[in-house]
């Protein structure tokens, strides 16, 4: 049985259906990801679940416990905040300790878990100062502790990290991963960066227009995008537009070649299809081992240093690749005429 | 030039507000005939009425200020957190006591509440003195609330809600621990401005006949010739006193630098 089930939750504001729908089970332990656009409603799920939005229908449960109706200082679970809501009024060490006055906590107990909390961020000897001293991804951590002092059943992350600057984005990101995995605390992240998504989640919930898209580890999200939309959101993809010549086979026509997917498609023969290719599944050049070879020239050409971002026109279309630097190769001249290659069963189907 | 200029309005100016004070000081300090003492100051402390009545005007400011931050904190609060659409509704209420004079409301409340109503307020001093004090904080009402909500102002009072929320806290707790303390100053500001408004107001102590301190002033200044200066002077020195501890509690609020 799942630790923690949304079960038909749906919202409305208005006329506005926010959340259709939604159903998802998360283990003890698990980091679930939801990833989406700005107003596909993942921080609406997000806010439901931490009581501060009641669902239109539905149900929550966390443990067995059906919290659907529960006042959100009730349900005992902590959340981390885009704009860090420190308290300002209260040093460091007073916000860590806030939970565990609210709960009666003792005084020396309360003492030793801030002093615990502040050890397990990096920060322990800043218990005195005031949020207001501290820089943007120091006030982040101490909200981490704050939420996570009172032992909360679910940790919840509402963005936390797209007020801060690039470098302590992937720092603190990698730290966050690294206590939840320590403490083991069922953690939801809300996020629209599909790079922070993929790279410490356990599970990805593509969300679009309130509804769970795909639900799959980074995985499978990435190479096995369900829809247009997942295969379009979550990383860079070369889009071609083919007919289907055999639907049995798989067989589709791009241009003047036959790729053939080898496996059924489920749609008449002569049915505009679009397939979907990640740059890197694309190699320049042809190769024995891969099936497919595109005609192509070079149109862009773009040095990045380990790597080498490459844009032909090929099929109708363009196409973007990543080749790495070699110091004995130097990279196509643009306006030269070359060939692609890439494996049949790297091609993604999108429906339609 | 232009600072030239400038400086001429600027002393024109302390010229034209300070003189009228200048004037007053100079001529509360002439009781003594051909020299300057403090005899009329000597006279209104020996005054056993002064300080009843100051004493009286200080407990009703401080019960004034008490129900004025209980009143209109949580309402400030309530109406940026959950009514924001009822925002300009609330202001136009609190704007009412500028525009309705302060003998309109007292009459108003000795017609409901004389000892024939229903609820015969007037009927004792106590109820008396508790009429007077929601009707002190009826002209309050104006510059508590503005104070109030500007301090809400400077706070994201809907996320710092929720981040007590999800720590477990109930509505007082968020009240009492996280909004108050961090709209203090603004609260400060307002008292202090309620305070300077309690211990001046004549119209509403004198109609409901309690002993306060607008009254007693009025009645010195009828019969006597250099005491009124004296307690004027007195009055201003409370006032400014009250600015100096409004300045005084921003500056000592440790976590209110970041905003200054």
């Amino acid at each position: 049985m799942s630790y923690l089930t949304l079960n038909h939750l749906e919202k409305s504001f208005g006329a506005n259906h926010v959340v259709k729908d939604f159903n998802l089970d998360i283990d003890k332990g698990e980091f679930v990801s939801f990833l989406g656009p700005s107003g596909c409603g993942k921080t609406t799920v997000l806010r439901m679940v931490a009581g501060f939005e009641m669902p239109s229908s539905g149900s929550i449960v966390i443990e067995g416990q059906d919290v659907t109706g529960l006042r959100a200082n009730a349900r005992n679970i902590g959340m981390m905040f885009q704009a860090y809501a420190l308290f300002p009024n209260l040093t460091v060490a007073e916000n860590v300790a806030f939970g565990l006055r609210v709960k009666g906590v003792a005084r020396a107990e309360r003492d030793a878990r801030v002093a615990e909390m502040l050890a397990l961020i990096g920060l322990p000897d800043l218990g005195a100062r005031y949020p207001f001293q501290l820089s943007g991804g120091q006030q982040q951590r101490v909200a981490l502790a704050r939420a996570l002092a009172p032992r909360p059943r679910v940790l919840l992350l509402d963005e936390p990290l797209s007020a801060l600057d690039a470098k302590v984005r992937v720092s603190l990101r990698n730290e966050i991963r690294a206590i939840q995995q320590d403490l083991g605390i069922t953690t939801i992240f809300v996020t629209h960066d599909q790079e922070e998504a993929l790279s410490i989640s356990d599970r990805i919930v593509v969300m679009n227009g309130g509804v769970a898209d795909q639900v799959g580890t980074p995985f499978e999200v990435y190479n096995k995008p369900s829809s247009a939309f997942v295969a379009n959101f979550v990383g860079t993809l070369n889009l071609f537009r083919g007919v289907l010549e055999v639907p049995a086979s798989g067989v589709v026509r791009l241009g003047e070649v036959l790729v053939k997917l080898g496996r059924a498609v489920d749609r008449p023969r002569g049915a505009a299809v679009t397939l979907a290719l990640r740059p890197e599944a694309v190699h320049l050049g042809r190769d024995p081992a891969r099936e497919v070879t595109l005609p192509a020239r070079i149109d862009q050409v773009h040095f990045l240093g380990s790597v080498i971002r490459i844009r032909v026109g090929a099929a109708g279309t363009q196409v973007n690749l990543d080749t790495f630097n070699r110091p004995d190769t130097p990279p196509p001249p643009v306006g030269s005429q070359t060939e692609i290659s890439a494996a049949a069963a790297d091609f993604i189907l999108l429906e339609e | 030039m232009m600072r030239f200029l400038a400086w001429t309005v600027f002393l024109l100016g302390c010229f034209y507000f300070l003189m009228p004070l200048v004037g007053m000081a100079e001529f509360s300090l002439r009781m003594r005939r051909g020299e300057y003492s403090l005899d009329a100051y000597a006279v209104v402390f020996a005054d056993p009425r002064f300080w009843a009545t100051f004493g009286y005007s200080l407990k009703l400011a401080g019960a004034t200020i008490l129900f004025g931050v209980l009143l209109v904190v949580p309402t400030a609060y309530w109406v940026r957190l959950k009514l924001p659409q009822a925002r300009p509704f609330v202001e136009f209420v609190t704007l009412l006591p500028l525009v309705i004079p302060a003998i309109v409301i007292v009459f108003g409340y000795i017609r409901l509440y004389n000892t024939s109503s229903w609820l015969p307020m007037t009927g004792s001093a106590l109820g008396t003195d508790i009429l007077l004090t929601m009707g002190y904080a009826t002209l309050a009402l104006p510059y508590m609330y503005r104070a109030v909500d500007t301090g809400l102002r400077t706070i994201d009072v809907g996320t710092l809600t929720e981040a007590a929320q999800s720590l477990g806290a109930g509505w007082i707790t968020i009240l009492a621990r996280i909004i108050l303390p961090n709209v203090m100053v603004a609260v400060l500001s307002g008292a202090f401005l309620t305070l300077a408004i309690v211990m001046g107001e004549f119209t509403m102590a004198a109609l409901l006949n309690r002993p306060a301190f607008g009254p007693f002033m009025q009645l010195i200044g009828a019969n006597r010739a250099y005491e009124p200066p004296a307690l004027a002077v007195i009055a201003f020195a409370l006032t400014w006193g009250c600015m100096g501890l409004m300045q005084l509690a921003t500056r000592l609020a440790k976590h209110e630098r970041a905003k200054a």
